[in-house]
C-alpha cells in the first residue's frame, strides 16, 4: 500500500504551536516539546559560540611557534574551556535536546514526550548548569584540561575547578532527565501501527543515545563530586600521596566520556539515516542492520574505555583487552556507513542543502573513524597519544560528523520547525565553505600529530608552523561558513518563504502535519499501516489539500 | 487495572525473611571463615535479601519483562564497570616492569 | 470516583494527563519512568562501590580495624528500621490499590517516622565519629582527622582506634571518607525520600489517590525500596568486614 498517495493534507489552522499564545511566560513555562525544543536551540547555539571564541583564540595563538599571545597558564584555561563548553553545553545536548524534542513525539504519533514537566525542567536545569560553568569562566577560569585528570585537579591546580565541576555536575541532570523521558515515551506512546520496526531510524538512533545518556552519565556525576570533595576536603582517593590512584580517576572519568562521545555523534548518525534515505528517495539499504548497530554502538561503547588509558600504569593485558575491544566498536559504525552507501547506489539523489551536509559526513566519518583505529592500536598509540592526530581524529568526528548532522537536520527540518523555507542557494554554498573550512582545518593536524607535535602547548618548535598557519586560515573560512546560516536561518524567520506541510515530499509522519505544526501536533491520532521510508515517485506524489497550489522549492 | 495486588501474608513473609537475614549475617560476620569465604557469605546474603525486596517489595515478579530486562542490565552495567576495571587491577603485577 | 477499572479505558479521570490515551498508558509510563530513573542511581553509586572494593582490597587490615570501630548495633539497629520501613512502604501502596485511605494514611506515615529515625541513629553514629575525631581530611575545619590509637598493654578505651596488623592511620581516613562519602550519599537519598513522603502524606489526606489513580505511591515506593537496598549492602560492606578479625 503507497503510504503517500492522496493523503489529505488539512487546511491549515490559524493557529499552530509557535502562535498559539503569546508572552515570554508561554515560553517559559511551556510544556510543549516544541517550543522547550527552541529554548534549547537558542542556548546551544549561545555556548556554541563562546566556545568558537575559545577556539578561535587558541587557533590565533598557534599561528606562530612562540606563545607569545596568551601566557601558558592562560592558554591551559583556553582550551580546557574550549572543551567544556563544546562537549557538555553543546554536542550532548545539541541534536536530543533541539531536534529530538521536536521530532521524537511527531515521529511517532504522540501528543508530547512522557513527561513534559520533565522536560521543561531539563532546560532550566541545563541553564543553571551554564550559568555556573560561566561564572567560573568569568571569575578565573580552570586550566586542567577537559578530563580534570588528578592530581593536577584535585591538588595542584589554582582554579576554579569546583565551580566548573559544579557546573558538570548539574549538567548531568539535564542529559539524564532526557534520555529517561526519550526510553518511556518510545517505549510506551508510539501510535496504533507504529511497531519498533517501522520507527523511522532517527528514533533508534535516539534511543540508543538515551541509553547511554542513563547509564554513563551518573558515573561521571559520581566521579566529579568525588573530584571535588577531594579538592575541598583534603581526602585521597586519587591522591597517590594519601594512597590513592589517580588511574582510580581516570577509569571512572572515562566510563562516561567514552561512550559520551557516541552520545554525540548517534543522533547524528540517525539525522543521517534519514537525510540520506528521504533525498535519495530510495528505502534506506538494510534497515535492520542499521537499526541494530546503534544499539551495538551504545553497548560496545561502554566496553573501550581503556583506551584512553594505554600511555597510563594501566596494565598491558587491560589494554590489550580494550583495544580488542576498540576495534570491534569500529564494526557497527561501519555497518552503517555500507548501508548509507548502498543506499545511495541507484537512486534518485537530489543534492539539496541536507544531502550535502549528508555526504560531507559520511566522508569525514569515515576518515574519523578510520584514524581512530590507529589510536586504538597499543603501539602505535604511544606514538600518537596527546599529539594532535587525537585532535584531528576526535574534530573528525564530532565537527565533521555531529556538526554536519546536525546542520543538515536543521535545514531538512528547518520548513516543519519554522514553517519557513531557507535560502537553498545560501544553503549550498555555505555547505561548501564549511566542508572546505573544516578540512583546512584539520587535516594538516595529522600530519603534525604524526611528526610529532604535541597538544595543549602553546607554544611549539618552528618546524610545525606550515601546518598551524593553515589549520589557522582553515578555521577562519570554517567560522565565516557557519556565520552564514546562522543569518539566513535568523533572517528566514521573517522574510523566508512559507513552508507547507510536506515541502519535500516524504513519507515521514512528521511531514503529514501542518508547517509549523499545531500544539498537539496532530488533529487525530495516526494509525500506521506503513513502514518507515516507503517512496512513490515523485510525479505521482499528490498533495491534496484546500489551501492551493503548492509552492515551488526554491 | 491490570496490576497485580500482592497478598499481605507475601509481604509479611518477605518482612521476616528479610529480618532473619539481617540477624543471620551479624552472626556469621563474628565467625572466621577460612580464605575470602566471610565476604562470599555476607554478600551472598545481601544479594539474596536485595533480591526478595525486587521481586515482592518492588512487584517485579509480577511486572513485565521490560522491566526485569531495566533490572538485569543496570546489574550487568555495573558488572561492566567492575569487571573491566578490575582487568586492570588485578594483573598490573603479571609483568614487571624493569625501570630505565 | 471510578469503582472498578476494566477492559474499557476510563476517559477523563481527572487525574489523567491531556498527552496520555488513558490511565494504562499514564501509569506504565510513570512507572517505566522510575526505573529508568533507578538504573541511573544504581550506576551513581556504583561508581563509589567500585573504589570502596579497589580500596578494601588494596589495604585489608586498615579497613578491617577502621570497620571495627563502627558501632554493629547502631548499624544493625538501622538496618531493621529500614528493613521494616519498607514493610510499611509495601503496605501503604497495597492499602491504595483496595481503596482503603485510613490504613494508606498511617503506613505512610509509619514509613516517614522509620525513615526519620534511621536518620537520627545516622546522626549519632555520625556524631560518635566526630567526637572521636574520625571525620577525614578538612571536612570539618579545624577538627581534621586525627583519632587516637589504642597502644599496647594498655586498658581497652572504645573511643580508641586498635589497628590490627599491617593497619596504618592514613588508609583508616581512606576507609572513612569512604564511609562518610557512601552513608552520607545514602542519608542524602533518605531525606529526599522523607521529602517525597511527606508530599504523598499531604496528597493522601486530601484523598488524592484510589484504586484508579496511585502511581506516585507506588513509584516512590520504588524509590524507597530502592534506598533500602542500597543500605542492605552498605551494611556488611561497611560494618561487618573485620569483625571476625576481632579476637576478644
Amino acid at each position: 500500500m503507497r503510504a503517500i498517495e492522496s493523503f489529505e493534507v488539512p487546511a491549515p489552522p490559524r493557529v499552530n504551536y509557535i502562535n498559539a499564545q503569546y508572552g515570554l511566560k508561554s515560553w517559559l513555562l511551556t510544556k510543549d516539546h516544541k517550543r522547550i525544543a527552541l529554548l534549547y536551540l537558542g542556548s546551544i547555539t549561545f555556548f556554541f559560540f563562546i566556545g568558537g571564541l575559545y577556539a578561535m583564540m587558541i587557533r590565533l595563538e598557534l599561528l606562530t611557534p612562540q606563545g607569545d599571545l596568551l601566557q601558558s597558564t592562560t592558554y591551559n584555561k583556553v582550551f580546557t574551556q574550549h572543551g567544556i563548553i563544546m562537549i557538555f553545553f553543546f554536542l550532548i545536548p545539541s541534536i536530543p535536546a533541539t531536534l529530538g524534542n521536536f521530532l521524537i513525539p511527531m515521529m511517532i504519533g504522540a501528543k508530547d514526550l512522557a513527561f513534559p514537566r520533565i522536560n521543561l525542567l531539563s532546560w532550566y536545569i541545563y541553564l543553571l548548569g551554564g550559568v555556573i560553568t560561566i561564572y567560573a569562566l568569568l571569575a578565573g577560569g580552570v586550566d586542567t584540561g577537559w578530563t580534570f585528570y588528578t592530581p593536577f585537579s584535585t591538588t595542584f591546580s589554582n582554579s576554579y575547578v569546583v565551580a566548573t565541576g559544579l557546573g558538570i555536575f548539574i549538567n548531568g541532570f539535564s542529559s539524564i532527565l532526557t534520555g529517561l523521558n526519550f526510553i518511556v515515551t518510545i517505549h510506551t506512546m508510539r501510535a496504533p501501527g507504529m511497531t519498533w520496526f517501522r520507527m523511522p531510524l532517527f528514533l533508534w538512533s535516539h534511543y540508543a543515545t538515551s541509553l547511554i545518556m542513563i547509564l554513563g552519565t551518573p558515573v561521571i556525576a559520581i566521579t566529579v563530586l568525588l573530584l571535588a570533595f577531594e579538592r575541598l576536603a583534603g581526602v585521597g582517593i586519587f591522591n597517590p600521596a594519601l594512597g590513592g590512584d589517580p588511574v582510580l580517576f581516570q577509569h571512572l572519568f572515562w566510563f562516561y566520556s567514552h561512550p559520551a562521545v557516541y552520545i554525540m555523534v548517534l543522533p547524528s548518525m540517525g539525522v543521517i539515516s534519514e537525510l540520506i534515505a528521504n533525498f535519495s528517495r530510495k528505502n534506506i539499504f538494510g534497515y535492520s542492520f542499521v537499526a541494530f548497530s546503534s544499539l551495538a554502538i551504545a553497548v560496545f561503547g561502554f566496553l573501550v574505555w581503556g583506551h584512553h588509558l594505554f600511555v597510563t600504569p594501566q596494565s598491558v593485558y587491560a589494554g590489550m583487552i580494550f583495544s580488542f575491544l576498540s576495534f570491534a566498536v569500529a564494526i557497527p559504525s561501519a555497518i552503517k556507513v555500507f548501508n548509507w552507501t548502498a543506499t545511495l547506489y541507484k537512486s534518485s539523489i537530489s543534492y539539496d542543502t541536507p544531502m550535502l551536509y549528508a555526504l560531507g559526513f559520511i566522508g569525514l566519518f569515515t576518515v574519523g573513524g578510520m584514524t581512530g583505529l590507529f589510536l586504538a592500536s597499543l603501539a602505535v598509540d604511544v606514538h600518537l597519544s596527546d599529539t594532535y592526530f587525537v585532535v584531528a581524529h576526535f574534530h573528525y568526528i564530532m565537527v565533521g560528523g555531529a556538526l554536519m548532522g546536525y546542520l543538515g537536520g536543521l535545514h531538512y527540518w528547518w520548513p516543519k520547525i519554522s514553517g519557513r523555507m531557507y535560502p537553498e542557494g545560501w544553503g549550498r554554498f555555505s555547505a561548501l565553505v564549511i566542508f572546505v573550512g573544516f578540512n583546512l582545518t584539520f587535516l594538516p593536524q595529522f600530519v603534525a600529530g604524526y611528526l610529532g607535535m604535541p597538544r595543549r602547548y602553546h607554544a611549539y618548535p618552528p618546524e610545525f608552523q606550515v601546518f598551524n598557519v593553515l589549520s589557522t586560515a582553515g578555521a577562519s573560512i570554517l567560522g565565516f561558513g557557519m556565520l552564514i546560516p546562522a543569518i539566513y536561518f535568523v533572517w528566514s524567520m521573517r522574510y523566508g518563504k512559507h513552508a507547507e506541510a510536506n515541502p519535500w515530499h516524504l513519507p515521514g509522519l512528521e511531514w503529514r502535519t501542518q508547517s509549523p505544526p499545531p500544539t498537539e501536533n496532530f488533529e487525530e491520532t495516526p494509525i500506521v499501516t506503513w513502514d518507515a521510508y516507503e517512496f512513490a515517485p515523485r510525479e505521482e506524489t499528490e498533495v491534496v489539500g484546500k489551501f492551493g497550489p503548492e509552492l515551488e522549492r526554491i | 487495572m491490570s496490576e497485580h495486588i500482592v497478598s499481605v501474608r507475601v509481604y509479611i513473609t518477605i518482612f521476616l525473611v528479610l529480618l532473619g537475614g539481617t540477624a543471620l549475617t551479624v552472626v556469621a560476620a563474628f565467625f572466621d571463615f577460612p580464605w575470602q569465604l566471610n565476604t562470599i557469605v555476607a554478600l551472598t546474603i545481601a544479594t539474596i535479601k536485595a533480591t526478595f525486596v525486587v521481586l515482592y517489595f518492588m512487584h517485579v515478579r509480577y511486572s513485565s519483562r521490560l522491566v526485569w530486562v531495566i533490572v538485569a542490565a543496570a546489574l550487568f552495567w555495573m558488572g561492566i564497570l567492575f569487571a573491566l576495571t578490575f582487568s586492570d587491577y588485578l594483573t598490573r603485577d603479571w609483568i614487571s616492569i624493569q625501570p630505565y | 470516583m471510578a469503582t472498578e477499572a476494566t477492559a474499557p479505558e476510563i476517559h477523563g479521570h481527572r487525574s489523567l494527563q491531556h498527552h496520555f490515551e488513558n490511565m494504562e498508558q499514564q501509569r506504565e509510563a510513570g512507572t517505566l519512568g522510575m526505573w529508568v530513573f533507578l538504573v541511573t542511581e544504581i550506576m551513581f553509586f556504583g561508581g563509589m562501590f567500585l573504589a570502596y572494593t579497589l580500596y578494601r582490597s588494596l589495604y585489608p587490615a586498615a579497613f578491617a580495624s577502621a570497620s571495627n570501630h563502627l558501632d554493629i548495633t547502631l548499624g544493625a539497629v538501622n538496618t531493621g528500621v529500614l528493613i521494616l520501613s519498607s514493610f510499611t512502604m509495601a503496605m501503604a501502596v497495597y492499602f491504595t490499590q483496595i481503596g482503603k485511605r485510613r490504613p494508606q494514611v498511617l503506613c505512610l506515615l509509619l514509613t516517614l517516622l522509620l525513615g526519620l529515625t534511621f536518620l537520627g541513629i545516622k546522626a549519632v553514629e555520625y556524631h560518635d565519629k566526630y567526637e572521636d575525631r574520625l571525620i577525614p581530611g578538612r571536612l570539618i575545619p579545624g577538627h581534621s582527622f586525627n583519632p587516637q590509637v589504642q597502644q599496647e598493654g594498655q586498658p581497652v578505651d572504645p573511643h580508641k582506634l586498635h589497628l590490627l596488623p599491617g593497619a596504618t592511620v592514613e588508609k583508616v581516613e581512606m576507609f572513612y571518607w569512604i564511609y562518610f562519602a557512601m552513608t552520607g550519599m545514602h542519608a542524602l537519598h533518605m531525606i529526599i525520600g522523607a521529602g517525597l513522603l511527606t508530599f504523598l502524606l499531604i496528597f493522601s489526606l486530601k484523598g488524592r489517590f484510589d484504586p484508579e489513580y496511585h502511581s506516585p505511591v507506588e513509584v516512590i515506593g520504588l524509590y524507597w525500596h530502592f534506598v533500602d537496598i542500597v543500605w542492605i549492602f552498605l551494611f556488611p560492606l561497611l560494618y561487618l568486614l573485620g569483625r571476625h578479625l576481632e579476637h576478644g
